[in-house]
């Protein structure tokens, strides 16, 4: 099948590089922005500083931001883990009356054009007073984080050789015991994965966040958003280089752990 | 292996017996029994979705036809309101030319995905997962300041005919858009790239087909199913895209999502910003179906969960 005259030529090569570049390049410029030490947004930095780091751990208004989306992103993860794990696991074999149609309301937040969601959100949210609670924005965002579960996950259970639990039930395993000592651990990285893009997706939704606010509560990037959009702060350097480190060395966490499997990554 | 396995469990008495005539049962089937409790499992997300999810969105395309009084007032709103014509074309083209242009970009980096050795294939996949990832709010900010006035891409303003830097205007908004969008087209792409058997090739070459006649006549048919879905699930959530064009662009140019997000936070008009919202959803659902329809390659994204 190795044919050269389909290889990647040097034309190829550096179409891909520039690509890459494209892709990568231009979010690693807040890294040299954040150490910058004037209050501008000048590129590359004339000045090197610390303070920006400094004010973003000691000034209110963006560690308490940091905070709350911590805590929303940890309870997001675990709830739509939960849920979209056992609705995985139900769809992967059950003759479920209806699998399309709930197959489309699981993936549904996926292609729903975010402003669209934010403004019905924030129109229902309203009425039910959840509107700038932590428990707003939790379950709104987990409705967002649950399809990359599902997805996670069910890619997870197509590759299962279904012919381990018939082994495991033909050397004397119980039901229960075949799922917690053959099916858990080998849908495990599946499981793990979707918890970090459970997790990444609301620490980075900004929408539905921003529509959800109160004065005295908001996540981090909508605290980023409005420092973009009304002042010249380079904090937000600082915390764009936070997040962008923290999320990829999340990301990458699940892909070394399942390293030693054969994975398609969705 | 399977066929040793189901004769072994046939031969076993009892319930076993009759076990081995039904397809497999995961073990999860077998802790839970029958199809009642599989609903158990599912109940939980469902509810969760259709709660905090559907039914919010079923009230604001209630709204676009009841708010403030019930009828298509606001759709005729609408439509006689000369910016929403020049709302909705400046969002398609942009949309188009978006598409178009990840479209170009990433159509041969994801061959050479295809064709290069396993280590290159992971560091060209990581190159597209990270920024698929990693926070949206940073990449707009670092577009913020690359395309500023004085920024360092701010010489490109001079190719779409502009001195000062590109922030504020399409053009840079569409070169933010690509850049965040990148990743939807690359994935289809690969995915069903992969699935092409590259002796075709071989054979057409042995036949004498040349390069380009071997491309243009058994490879761009094959991938067209990829362009297909990368193109309109690009073209799609550009479509929808709410934060790149409020910062990187203007007021004075908004796009759908923009405008929407306006009515509602300027005017508190729910019914205005509901009906907009009905046709960017009828818009979306329509190209959805259509792109189903042609292609499943949207399974690479998990965006129609496939059936095996």
């Amino acid at each position: 099948m190795e044919n050269h005259q389909f290889r990647g030529g040097i034309g190829l090569r550096l179409w891909a590089a520039m690509v890459g570049a494209v892709l990568v390049a231009p979010t690693l410029i807040v890294i040299p922005l954040s150490f910058t030490g004037k209050r501008s947004f000048t590129f590359p930095p004339e000045e090197w500083s610390l303070q920006w780091y400094r004010n973003f751990f000691s000034n209110p208004l963006w560690r308490d931001s940091l905070l709350t989306s911590l805590q929303i992103a940890l309870a997001v993860a675990v709830l739509a883990t939960v849920l979209g794990t056992l609705a995985a696991m139900a769809l992967d074999r059950g003759r479920i009356p209806g699998k399309g149609l709930i197959q489309g309301l699981l993936m549904a937040p996926m292609v729903v054009p975010q402003i669209v969601a934010a403004i019905a959100v924030y129109a229902a949210f309203l009425n039910w007073g959840l509107s700038g609670t932590l428990v707003g924005f939790v379950v709104a965002h987990t409705a967002l984080a649950v399809p990359f579960v599902v997805v996670a996950v069910s890619t997870s259970l197509r590759g299962y050789d279904r012919g381990l639990d018939r082994a495991a039930a033909m050397l004397g395993a119980g039901p229960f015991t075949t799922f917690r000592r053959v099916t858990a651990p080998l849908i495990a990285p599946g499981v793990l994965s979707g918890a970090v893009f459970a997790f990444v997706t609301s620490l980075d939704e900004v929408v539905i966040a921003f529509y959800l606010q109160s004065p005295t509560l908001h996540t981090l990037p909508v605290t980023m958003f409005s420092s973009v959009t009304v002042e010249t702060d380079p904090t937000i350097a600082a915390a764009s280089s936070i997040v962008l480190v923290a999320t990829t060395a999340l990301i990458l966490l699940p892909q070394l752990l399942r390293r030693s499997k054969r994975e398609g990554k969705s | 292996m399977t066929d040793l396995l189901s004769g072994t469990a046939a031969r076993a008495p009892g319930p076993d017996a009759h076990r081995a005539k039904r397809p497999a049962k995961s073990p999860l089937q077998r802790v839970l029994g029958g199809q009642g409790r599989q609903w158990l499992l599912l109940a939980p997300a469902v509810l969760m979705l259709l709660v905090f999810f559907a039914y919010p969105l079923a009230d604001i395309v209630w709204r676009a036809f009841t708010d403030p009084e019930p009828g298509v007032g606001n759709f005729s709103d609408l439509l006689a309101d000369p910016t929403t014509g020049r709302v909705m074309g400046r969002t398609l083209l942009t949309s188009l030319v978006v598409a178009v242009t990840t479209l170009l970009l990433a159509y041969p980096y994801a061959y050479l995905m295809t064709v290069t050795g396993p280590r290159m294939r992971a560091v060209l996949m990581a190159l597209v997962l990270l920024p698929f990832w990693t926070s949206l709010m940073a990449r707009n900010f670092a577009w913020i300041v690359l395309l500023q006035d004085g920024g360092p891409l701010g010489m490109l303003g001079s190719l779409f005919g502009r001195d000062g830097g590109l922030l504020g205007t399409a053009p840079g908004v569409a070169i933010g858009m690509v850049q965040v969008l990148l990743p939807y087209m690359v994935l289809p792409l690969y995915s069903v790239m992969s699935g092409i058997d590259r002796r075709l090739m071989s054979a057409a070459s042995g036949l004498g087909a040349g390069r380009f006649t071997c491309f243009r006549r058994i490879y761009l048919p094959l991938s067209m199913p990829g362009v297909i879905s990368g193109t309109t699930l690009v073209f799609v959530l550009a479509l929808g895209f709410y934060v790149t064009p409020k910062l990187l662009g203007s007021p004075k140019e908004s796009m759908v999502a923009q405008v929407i997000g306006t009515k509602v936070e300027k005017l508190l008009d729910f019914g205005g910003a509901g009906a907009f919202s009905v046709i960017l959803l009828a818009l979306t659902a329509l190209l959805l179906v259509l792109v189903s329809r042609v292609s499943r390659a949207g399974a690479a994204l998990g965006l129609s969960a496939k059936e095996d």
